[in-house]
């Protein structure tokens, strides 16, 4: 029987394996191909989407374990905090390579919705699943300094 | 003809062309015979495992405790056989004394890096939820369990002897629960049970959760005794 998958505010009608990784279901059946494979095995971060709101890697997730859940890709992310995070992105030209971005924004976005106003410390444990081989850490830690910044002028 | 050389003088024995074109034709055959002479066909060798075999171990049952006579030397050698199963590193994993799990057979860090948080689930912020789920799952091969967290602090194996870790989980302060809920936690605990389940290529705790909690009671109803 096929599962029923909300993407982005879109039900999907999904006839696969229940077993199959998430983000195979995105990439392959979706083509919604701004979430990366990089490593498969849940290492790396660059198939992070958001589950509930929830930040998770895809290619752990199998289809029948989030076929009633509100799932949210790199396509469609939004809201103030996204906002920030792009235009802090782009001020701070972070991406290099930029294969592991869209993971890294999902983990930022969800960050600041977590944590307005985060110290190093919180950047550092909240991405520390997120692997960048371009080595551009510093960029994300001072991106997501800046939008926390930005968010918190809006608010005061 | 011109060149012969005039009729009175020795004249030196001289090869043609035909001699020279039989004799490396006949060498040719001759070292073509030798290599492509019919020989067997190389027997086929199986490759080593690309990943070593996952070695299933026992646990040795209650009866076999039975000889020894002294109560509180069986109780000794019951414990000891069950902390095969305590100090194995698919328990001890997460019953680390810092903050961070470690992994695999080898004890290592966490990859990622990650933290207990306030509840032993993860950090609110990079949660265990984000790759562990509630089954394991053979596409990542990424563990699982619908309870996966660490043991509290007040928990940690790591570092510790067998007979420090006895006192530990007899003593309700540190364990926060008493003998009856120890032995339900050992025997039935789902978490617990992860170990003789853990999916992949994890080599599982040995024996079976049942060997492991009768050892436990057995160890308990002879007056618990801990190692040195």
């Amino acid at each position: 029987m096929p599962y029923s998958l909300s993407v982005n505010g879109q039900v999907h009608s999904i006839d696969e394996d229940g077993q199959t990784p998430l983000l195979w279901v995105l990439r392959d059946t979706l083509k919604l191909t701004g979430t990366k494979y990089g490593c498969g095995v849940a290492q790396c971060g660059a198939c992070t989407v958001h589950v509930d709101g929830q930040p998770m890697r895809s290619c752990s997730l199998a289809l029948e374990a989030v076929a009633s859940a509100q799932i949210v890709t790199i396509e469609a992310v939004e809201g103030a905090e996204t906002k920030a995070i792009q235009d802090a992105w782009i001020a701070r030209d972070v991406p290099q390579c930029g294969f592991c971005q869209s993971g890294q924004v999902m983990s930022a976005v969800a960050l600041l919705r977590a944590i307005p106003a985060p110290t190093d410390d919180d950047v550092d444990i909240a991405m520390s699943g997120n692997i960048c081989r371009c080595a551009t850490y510093n960029r994300i830690r001072a991106a997501i300094h800046d939008a926390a910044g930005v968010l918190g002028s809006g608010r005061s | 003809m011109r060149w012969r050389r005039s009729s009175g003088l020795s004249r030196r024995r001289r090869f043609g062309c035909l001699p020279i074109l039989a004799l490396t034709v006949a060498a040719i055959v001759l070292v073509s015979a030798i290599v492509l002479r019919p020989q067997p066909l190389p027997q086929a060798h199986s490759l080593p495992a690309s990943h070593p075999r996952i070695e299933i171990a026992h646990l040795r049952p209650v009866a076999a405790f039975a000889s020894i006579a002294d109560p509180q030397a069986r109780s000794l050698a019951l414990f000891e056989e069950a902390g095969r199963v305590i100090q194995h590193p698919r328990c001890m994993n997460c019953h680390p004394r810092t903050d961070r799990p470690t992994q695999t057979d080898a004890m290592r860090p966490h990859t990622p890096w990650v933290a207990r948080g306030p509840d032993g689930g993860g950090e609110p912020t990079l949660r265990c939820s984000t790759c562990h789920h509630d089954e394991n799952f053979e596409p990542s091969g990424v563990p699982g369990n619908p309870k996966w967290k660490l043991a509290p602090i007040g928990m940690a194996w790591q570092g510790k002897t067998l007979g420090e870790i006895c006192r530990q989980i007899l003593d309700p302060a540190r364990a926060h629960m008493g003998r009856e809920e120890l032995l339900h936690h050992l025997a039935e605990d789902e978490l617990v049970g992860w170990a003789w389940h853990p999916g992949g290529e994890r080599t599982p705790a040995p024996g079976t959760q049942a060997e492991f909690a009768a050892l436990i009671k057995a160890w308990l109803d002879t007056g618990a005794k801990c190692p040195a």
